[in-house]
């Protein structure tokens, strides 16, 4: 297989040319995904979601920036939305990103979305795995702005990093599931704005709930412990909550101290292997799913399937059924 | 499920501030089904190939207002070329004169479109450059 000697070389070429045919699907992809597997499972993969307009392709140049002076070699996937309508896609995160250009240590990856709707492009994985294999030490994933439930991507990376910025919403937009909940790591970008203090607030009242935590206040110039009767728990990660200001770079060297902190928690409490072995058997389980389906439908004729289809729409069958009388006959 | 989008890179080289042009281009081609790269102003002819390189991309729109479209253009087409993407076909809009436009197409860009060119002739011109869009 050239193409994979050529990436394993470091072929940037090469490298971009294959990023194509594994976000295309095409057989020439998943056999060198298939060739490069074994080259995997070392970059650290953090992945930054977070509302349109937050500042996230901001912040992400800066992050890679920032590791970039650690010498370590960076991949950005940024995925954006595809239209539901043409198929298009207009992708501009690259437009935020012109400070990385010239430096061959880095390689931004556009994706558009393609109908997915959690958050990332269905071969968003696999192209972080060809990333990954290539040598780059750290993948950084930038989902599509991302509502309350897009969160596939906590799925892949190690660490998510979730952008807020100040006067998005009230304290119970805080304590709803979904987007919140996935955060290793809370940033108020664009802190240089009015309401930060608020929407910090909101956010550490948020955590606090998640996660008990002792109270220690200050009463009568004394520092007192609240004893409601909860017990920290030891060995429990609690999501910082980082200021930055993604146009100038403030913060993000300390936003970067929190994201190594949180590696050296994966790798010490073995929460590494464990999110590793979940993502692999989710991959696992999809692809099987898939190979069962088409599998099955190939020995079914299509006339059938159409017929069934028929049944259901005519409200005489419910799918359930028109299920279950497929795979019993 | 295989799909084969065709890429494209919207690129303003030079130092003229106006995009409007190159963002009604970009909107136009989402539209038509394509996945548009766009990189915002004043880039350099290197940043331009090196986002044309990492996108893979089929095809490379440049708009250029300032009028040194005579320099900027064999500068990014060389630099393809140096890069091994002599197969992406290149696209120039804006304020181009007449008697440059053969010259260009010479030097190898595709198509060269003025002010008020129809965005559906650039879409078909792009479509007819690439009959068979191939990974």
């Amino acid at each position: 297989m050239e193409f994979v000697q050529s990436v394993l070389r470091g072929d940037r070429l090469a490298l971009s040319r294959l990023l194509s045919c594994v976000e295309n699907d095409v057989p020439e992809g998943r056999l060198a995904l298939d060739a490069l597997f074994p080259y995997t499972g070392k970059a650290h993969l953090i992945g930054v979601t977070g509302a349109p307009g937050t500042g996230k392709s901001s912040l992400v140049n800066q992050l890679a920036l920032q590791i970039r002076k650690k010498e370590k070699r960076v991949a950005i996937v940024a995925v954006d939305p595809s239209s539901p309508f043409t198929g298009g896609a207009v992708l501009g995160d690259r437009v935020r990103m012109r400070d990385l250009a010239g430096d061959s240590g880095v390689f931004i990856r556009s994706m558009a979305s393609r109908g997915s709707l959690g958050g990332l492009a269905a071969a968003t994985a696999a192209v972080t795995q060809v990333f990954d294999a290539a040598g780059f030490e750290v993948i950084l994933i930038e989902t599509v702005g991302a509502g309350q439930s897009e969160v596939d991507i906590a799925r892949l990376a190690h660490t998510t990093i979730v952008v807020e910025a100040p006067g998005l919403g009230d304290d119970i937009q805080a304590i709803k599931a979904g987007i919140l909940e996935i955060a290793d790591i809370l940033v108020i970008n664009k802190a240089d704005r009015p309401g930060v203090e608020t929407t910090e607030r909101s956010l550490r009242t948020m955590l606090e709930l998640a996660h008990p935590v002792r109270k220690v206040f200050r009463h009568h110039g004394q520092m007192m412990e609240l004893n409601d009767g909860v017990v920290p728990q030891e060995g429990l990660w609690i999501p910082p909550v980082q200021r930055t200001v993604a146009t100038d770079g403030r913060g993000v060297p300390e936003l970067l101290e929190s994201i190594e902190r949180h590696v050296a928690h994966l790798r010490a409490n073995g929460d590494w292997m464990r999110r590793e072995r979940a993502r692999l058997q989710a991959e696992f389980d999809l692809l099987l799913q898939e190979a069962l389906v088409s599998r099955f439908l190939a020995k079914i004729p299509p006339s059938k399937v159409e017929g069934m289809l028929q049944l259901i729409q005519e409200r005489r069958i419910s799918p359930r059924e028109a299920v279950y009388q497929l795979l019993e006959n | 499920m295989p799909e084969r989008k065709i890429r494209v890179l919207v690129a303003k080289p030079g130092l003229d501030g106006h995009d409007r042009g190159a963002k009604v281009v970009a909107r136009a081609l989402r539209d038509a089904g394509m996945e548009v790269v766009y990189t915002g102003l004043r880039q350099t002819p290197e940043m331009i190939a090196e986002a044309a390189l990492q996108e893979d991309v089929d095809v490379v729109g440049l708009s250029i207002l300032s009028g040194a479209h005579m320099a900027l253009v064999p500068r990014v087409l060389e630099l393809l070329k140096a890069n091994g993407q002599e197969h992406v076909r290149v696209f120039v809009g804006g304020i181009i004169p007449d008697e440059d436009v053969p010259r260009l197409k010479e030097m190898g860009v595709t198509g060269v479109y003025g002010p008020g060119a129809p965005t559906e002739q650039i879409i078909a011109d792009i479509r007819a450059a690439l009959p068979s869009v191939t990974v």
